[in-house]
């Protein structure tokens, strides 16, 4: 924990209404100037006490209060600091402890999670019981989206028509295991608007999950930058949030790591897909798509990567298409990648909040840029009890747009 | 915990509130030690977090009960440390009253609990066309029952007044433990005026009456560019001459806008020495005719550069570097003490000069924003924490501006009361039997002296001396001219 970084805060509270557990508990210590407070009362003496590392957990990490600081905090930094200091110091009940490992030791590896998937698809069963035995092992239960049907990608899908470019893509461990189609979709938007893609079969974890939870992540920021710079492309296009966000700071994870590793890392130009597909300009013509659109920002992308409008933009773009907005859309859905697995009981009342504020735009498709959103308003919508509404990444959306599908196949009117 | 007193009370507490809603570990008590004033800190003897009028009712009389002072507190963002703490005390924060209970537009008016945000009441009517007037710049954070305590104000009270004139009605917590209801409409003594602004001394607001106001037909924002604070100082009163009531006039001055644009990227013209926002508001042929005479002003004042905004994202983005101003000077200097002090408009050049020769004899800069409209300064004392003595060197700047502004005919705040932070300044303003006047009427509401002790006031005085004895007879009392409660 930075002193020189805690020192920028001044203590003006503009945070505290953007902060998710702000919003639910209206407790100082639950909100990032108080969280700050604490970091600075560890910097001065203070051990890691369970009630302050209770505070730092109960942090989703969503970043709100990064855009809502006027002094330029950077409490990013200082909660991927502080989470490690609690990692280090902080001596977790057993069962906690079995249930992070189990969530490390799996999410991050694709193949682990595909033999898992056939237990999952049982375990949706089995809810009531896991839930007994532990509430994250519910949430999970909860969680998971009916199962897709498997997509094989090519490793290069070619550019339609003249290449403008030659970008690599993260297919992402949760996304290509339970939202294979999301990638299919990102693939053929991207070579239709002129790009061939590079998609290389032996990627590993971004490390995005280690790196929000205070773990390690150089292994796998290192093995993802090689990666992709045997790819040879010009960017790295992600669909995932939550992987792009941390692969924009694979400069800062690798900062003190001799080999030239942060050199190379900045060289990497990570790109989310919104943000890239705006850059690039469209060439492919929009087919209309006569469907109502609410437009869900995930923090990782709204506040993490500053990707607010270009996802607006190409959505507004189709023809026929009607874009709504969500009432709150800056306060997190209480999914914040394993947050909904360690924190079930929080991230549970943030997601029906975020349910109730999707639903009253009565729109056809809830549009998503981060699979671990998707299935937290999903789920939290399935609950409510009050309708669902299909739930697609942007790339389905233009996908069918381009591909001149027609809303069926978004599952609208 | 040490303090015997304080654990019985936490333990009552514990069997008064719903769960999690008391707080003794010292961890978490410390979060709580200063609100948006942060260099006067107590950590707080207990902390608890009611979520009704009934409770905050019983924590009171309780508190009375013990003996023990209590302190309310509302978003803490508050900037004179008027919700600062007491250790031998309980604070009563109001964070989870947050539910907006009525709004009940043909009377124009809505119900509130103390912890909504100001902005949360007019997001609430906005697409009605309705808005709350008062707009502190912290208002998408500061709590309504702050904005009562404080009497706070905001760029447009120029022309709509400040919180005082925009609440109707209030259920109050007095300081022993009743609840009472206070109207504009009561006859007989203002008790609801002398209530708003009392800076937590006259007890603790627990549902507040709000006059929500009809959003004006048309709105247009200026921003001039001058050379110096002089010019844009003088297009200033001569709007004013001219019999102009625009909505705001702020100015900010070269440092303040420096911060600003670090801080938000405001891209305000370069090279200004002063920024000048002028709004206008009402019915459009009103603001039409009024926009060309003050467009004119400006020009003939020596404004080099006038920008207009020609859509809400515009005018947003003009006052986006005025309301982020002041946390902003965190981008460029290490610590800062926001002042806020009050001066005839007349006296305004008088007074910046002043301030630029206590800028060069302490070596500290100053940056300058304020409400010109009312003569309202707020100049934001900038200093190292970290360099030795420069700390009270700022503390001394930022006290002989006050002195200035009480020079000449103004006031030691116009909007962020008096809290802990200038209490010591009020016998510079008032008289020994003023200040025992006011006295009278806080021991009308609180005489054991519970609610928010310490604050306003300099010293204990009269029933606050020593609670429920007092000595000797009142100055007053003793000419017969009052009567002791």
């Amino acid at each position: 924990m930075d002193p020189e970084l805690i020192k920028d805060c001044v203590h003006c509270g503009f945070c505290l209404p953007t902060c998710p557990t702000y919003v639910l508990w209206g407790e100082e210590m639950d909100s990032p100037r108080g969280r700050i407070h604490l970091m600075s009362q560890h910097v001065e003496g203070t051990p890691v006490t369970p009630e302050m590392a209770g505070h730092f957990d109960a942090c989703l990490g969503c970043m709100a209060c990064v855009t809502a600081c006027p002094s330029g905090v950077r409490y990013d930094r200082l909660i991927e600091q502080t989470r490690a200091v609690v990692e280090r110091e902080h001596v977790r009940a057993p069962e906690e402890r079995a249930i992070r490992e189990l969530v490390f030791a799996l999410f991050p590896y694709r193949r682990r999670l595909r033999a898992l998937r056939l237990p999952m698809r049982l375990a949706t069963r089995l809810r009531p019981l896991l839930e007994r035995v532990h509430p994250s092992l519910g949430a999970m239960a909860e969680l998971v989206p009916p199962p897709a049907r498997p997509v094989r990608l090519p490793p290069r899908v070619h550019a339609v028509g003249r290449r403008r470019a030659t970008v690599g893509m993260l297919v992402g461990c949760v996304q290509s295991q339970f939202f294979p189609q999301v990638n299919a979709a990102t693939a053929r938007v991207l070579a239709l608007e002129g790009c061939d893609v590079v998609i290389p079969p032996r990627q590993g974890c971004c490390g995005a999950l280690s790196l929000h939870s205070g773990r390690d992540a150089r292994r796998f920021a290192k093995a993802t930058i090689e990666t992709f710079e045997r790819a040879g492309v010009e960017a790295v296009v992600v669909n995932v949030a939550g992987c792009g966000s941390s692969m924009k700071e694979y400069a800062e994870v690798l900062k003190d790591e001799p080999g030239g590793w942060a050199e190379r890392a900045a060289a990497l130009r990570v790109r989310d897909l919104a943000e890239y597909l705006v850059e690039l300009g469209p060439v492919a013509p929009r087919h209309p798509l006569p469907v109502t659109v609410a437009y869900h920002d995930a923090c990782h992308l709204a506040h993490a990567q500053g990707v607010r409008s270009q996802p607006r933009e190409l959505l507004r773009a189709i023809p026929g298409l009607e874009l709504r907005e969500i009432a709150e859309s800056a306060v997190c859905c209480g999914s914040a990648g394993t947050y909904n697995l360690f924190q079930p009981g929080p991230a549970r009342e943030l997601g029906d909040r975020k349910a109730r504020h999707v639903l009253a735009t009565r729109a056809d498709v809830l549009v998503s840029a981060n699979p671990g959103c998707s299935m937290q308003i999903a789920a939290a919508m399935r609950r409510s009890g009050e309708g669902e509404m299909r739930v697609a990444h942007t790339a389905e959306v233009l996908d069918a747009s381009l591909r001149g599908l027609g809303a069926r196949a978004l599952g609208g009117r | 915990m040490s303090d015997p007193v304080l654990d019985r009370l936490a333990v009552r507490f514990e069997e008064l509130l719903p769960a999690g809603a008391v707080i003794t570990d010292p961890v978490r008590l410390r979060t709580y030690e200063c609100d948006g004033l942060t260099h006067h800190r107590a950590m707080p003897g207990i902390v608890v977090l009611p979520e009704t009028a009934e409770q905050v009712a019983a924590a009171v009389r309780l508190c009375g009960e013990y003996g023990v002072p209590f302190v309310a507190r509302g978003s803490g963002t508050g900037l004179s440390g008027g919700a600062l703490p007491r250790t031998d005390g309980v604070l009563i924060v109001t964070s989870r009253m947050r539910r907006i209970l009525e709004i009940d537009l043909p009377n124009r008016r809505a119900v509130v609990e103390p912890g909504v945000t100001n902005l949360a009441i007019t997001e609430a009517v906005r697409e009605q066309g309705y808005y709350y007037a008062p707009d502190p710049s912290s208002q998408q954070v500061c709590s309504i029952g702050g904005n009562v305590a404080e009497n706070a104000g905001g760029a447009h009270c120029l022309k709509y007044g400040f919180t005082v004139n925009h609440i109707l009605g209030l259920e109050i917590v007095t300081p022993d433990g009743e609840i009472v209801e206070l109207s504009a409409l009561d006859p007989g003594y203002d008790l609801l005026g002398a209530f708003v602004g009392s800076e937590g001394t006259l007890g603790i607001a627990t549902k507040i009456t709000v006059r929500l106001s009809r959003t004006p037909e048309a709105v247009t924002t200026l921003l001039a560019a001058f050379g110096s604070i002089e010019g844009g100082g003088e297009a200033v009163s001569a709007i004013i001459a001219a019999g102009i009531v625009p909505a705001a006039i702020e100015m900010m001055d070269a440092l303040a806008v420096e911060a600003a644009e670090a801080a938000v990227g405001c891209a305000y013209p370069e090279g200004a020495g002063a920024v000048l926002i002028v709004e206008l508001d009402g019915p459009r042929a009103e603001v039409e005719h009024q926009f060309a005479a003050v467009e004119r002003i400006c020009r003939e004042t020596g404004a080099f550069e006038i920008r207009v905004a020609a859509s809400a994202e515009e005018r947003a983005a003009i006052w986006k570097g005025r309301k982020s101003a002041f946390a902003a000077v965190g981008r460029i200097s290490p610590a800062y003490i926001v002042q806020d002090g009050v001066v005839p408009r007349t006296a305004l050049p008088e007074v910046l000069a002043g301030i630029d020769r206590l800028q060069e004899e302490y070596g500290i800069r100053v940056a300058n924003v304020f409400h010109a409209g009312d003569g309202n300064l707020h100049p934001l004392v900038l200093f190292d924490d970290a360099a030795p003595g420069e700390g009270e060197r700022a503390a001394t700047v930022s006290g002989r501006i006050l002195d200035l502004c009480i020079e000449h005919g103004g006031s030691i705040t116009g909007e962020h009361g008096v809290g802990v932070d200038k209490s010591r300044y009020m016998p510079k303003m008032f008289t020994e039997e003023d200040l025992d006047t006011m006295q009278l009427v806080r021991c009308a509401f609180d005489p054991r002296s519970l609610s928010n002790p310490g604050k306003v006031f300099p010293t204990p005085r009269l029933c606050g001396e020593v609670p429920g004895v007092r000595k000797g007879v009142h100055p007053l009392v003793e000419s017969g001219r009052a009567e002791q409660f």
